[in-house]
């Protein structure tokens, strides 16, 4: 966390989730967690996101949800997956509607294990997002000095 | 006639954590019609019944919410329990009741922060967060997760609480029961907190009734609907009343919520006076189940519905969950009629949506 000189937004999406990993995701931002420390902020608007928390697994219907919310985000971004379902399909994989893991559509960085995932690993995750993050804010920032970037 | 335009409301709201749509009719800025559209969330659990057994399921049943994980499980295995026709041991019955109301507790909180969020009172929702975690940590000690158990199986429950962890709730109880005094009169006296919810999104008791209204929605219009005086788990030795309120608008489901709050402490008191010492937490259960079943329980957000059906293979030929929040659904819709635009959000959530029971 030493070098890290940016604060990311974040933008959380439930995709099928069971709402376990929902309100654990909820409890991160309250007092007895704060996940807000560690700089960041959530928001509800992909436009101003910088890091994407997907819970649940992909089905038929939110995949072109998640892929838009994804591409509606301005570069450099992060994508976290948070609980089994949303890195696998976990206990859902064998449903008829359930695609499987948030990889299905994004490509994922950061994959937070658990059923439902704890607040501790959440944050964890979070921290290790915040980190990529400003590695890639670095080169990024590399990029257009030299002219080669957008 | 005034000009008429649809707002649609989600699936992405920041009053909700979940994805629901409703498309909103209006004129200038009052809603006549709600018209409200479900799917986001469907995965199709019902249909994995054939491929998990019948002990799997319970496990998947669990997961159909993440917030009233235990009562799910709970419906799923009492049904299963009837087709075999076992008895549950009554230690086994207690601990459930225990659990259940736990998990009724922390799901009431949370709506309760939520609500506060709803209407702008972020220093209220952070309180209730906070008395919330405690009862999580209480989840955590008891049964090894904050929110899914996995606690139960067909048959009775795999863990037991000893004497000590049942010391240790009381003692929490007493602490959070303190604590919810000075919340519970912010939320029934201040001031910004009446304005926004006296007398908005009335629904009388006929409507109620006609609507087919469950749990404490129902509870708010005056309905003394509970299902957990039907007697299962424990319930049938434990002494409570539904908690009702004859207004029938925002106040009233926020008052009905907090006093099961207090109801649930003053019943998991009786519960741990009352449990009984035996070893046993299970019953074994031989051979695949035949029969069809259905099992009512009462869920935070209200009654839900179990149908379960099987033909003596390991895996059900059915399994059907009526949830709460559907039943409520048209009510919502009702509800919403007449309202100022700026209350929709609020009045979506006095119904206390749970959107991935609704899909499942």
């Amino acid at each position: 966390m030493a070098n890290v000189k940016r604060s990311p937004w974040l933008l959380h999406y439930d995709g099928s989730s069971c709402n376990g990993c929902d309100i654990e995701v909820l409890a991160c931002l309250t007092p007895v967690y704060d996940a807000e420390r560690f700089g960041v902020m959530n928001t509800g608007d992909p436009m101003q996101a910088d890091i994407l928390l997907v819970t649940g697994g992909i089905n038929s219907q939110n995949a072109s949800v998640v892929r838009q919310l994804y591409d509606q985000m301005p570069r450099p971004k992060v994508v976290v997956a948070v609980g089994v379902c949303a890195c696998t399909g976990g206990i859902f994989k064998d449903c008829y509607n359930i695609l499987g893991g948030a990889d299905k559509v994004v490509p994922v960085d950061i994959y937070v294990p658990g059923c439902a995932a704890r607040p501790q690993s959440i944050i964890d995750g979070i921290v290790q997002a915040v980190e990529l993050f400003q590695k890639r804010s670095d080169e990024h920032d590399a990029l257009v000095q030299s002219g080669k970037g957008m | 006639m005034k000009k008429r335009s649809i707002i649609p409301f989600g699936p992405q709201h920041p009053v909700l954590p979940e994805p629901i749509h409703i498309d909103l009719v209006i004129e200038d800025e009052t809603v006549v019609e709600a018209i409200p559209s479900v799917g986001f969330i469907h995965r199709g659990l019902e249909k994995l019944v054939e491929k998990r057994d019948f002990n799997q399921m319970a496990y998947v049943a669990e997961r159909i919410c993440g917030i009233c994980s235990f009562q799910h499980g709970m419906g799923y295995c009492e049904a299963v329990e009837h087709i075999f026709g076992v008895e549950v041991p009554d230690r086994a019955k207690y601990l459930r009741t225990i659990w259940a109301e736990l998990g009724r507790m922390h799901s009431h909180l949370l709506w309760l922060g939520l609500l506060a969020d709803g209407f702008g009172y972020e220093n209220l929702f952070y309180q209730c967060w906070r008395v919330r975690e405690k009862v999580l940590d209480l989840q955590e000690l008891t049964s090894g997760g904050r929110l899914i158990f996995s606690v139960n199986k067909v048959g009775g429950v795999i863990r037991d609480i000893p004497a000590d962890q049942q010391r240790t709730i009381l003692s929490t109880l007493d602490e959070v029961e303190q604590e919810l005094y000075a919340i519970r009169d912010t939320f029934f006296e201040d001031y910004s907190v009446l304005s926004r919810l006296k007398g908005v999104g009335i629904i009388t008791k006929e409507q109620a009734h006609d609507l087919g209204c469950a749990g404490p929605f129902a509870r708010a219009s005056g309905i003394s609907t509970d299902m957990r005086k039907l007697g299962y788990a424990a319930y049938g030795d434990l002494d409570f009343e539904p908690i009702t309120s004859n207004d029938g608008d925002s106040f009233a489901r926020c008052y009905c919520r907090m006093q099961e709050v207090f109801q649930s402490i003053d019943l998991l008191r009786q519960a741990i006076s009352k449990m009984p010492q035996d070893n046993e937490l299970a019953v074994a259960v031989k051979g695949n189940p035949d029969g069809e079943c259905f099992m009512r329980v009462e869920q935070p957000r209200g009654e839900a519905v179990y149908y379960v059906k099987a033909n003596g293979k390991p895996n059900l030929v059915r399994m059907r969950v009526r949830t709460p929040t559907f039943a409520n659904l048209p009510g919502l819709c009702e509800m919403l009629k007449n309202t100022q635009l700026a209350d929709v959000g609020l009045l979506v959530l006095t119904i206390d949506p749970c959107v991935s029971c609704t899909e499942r």
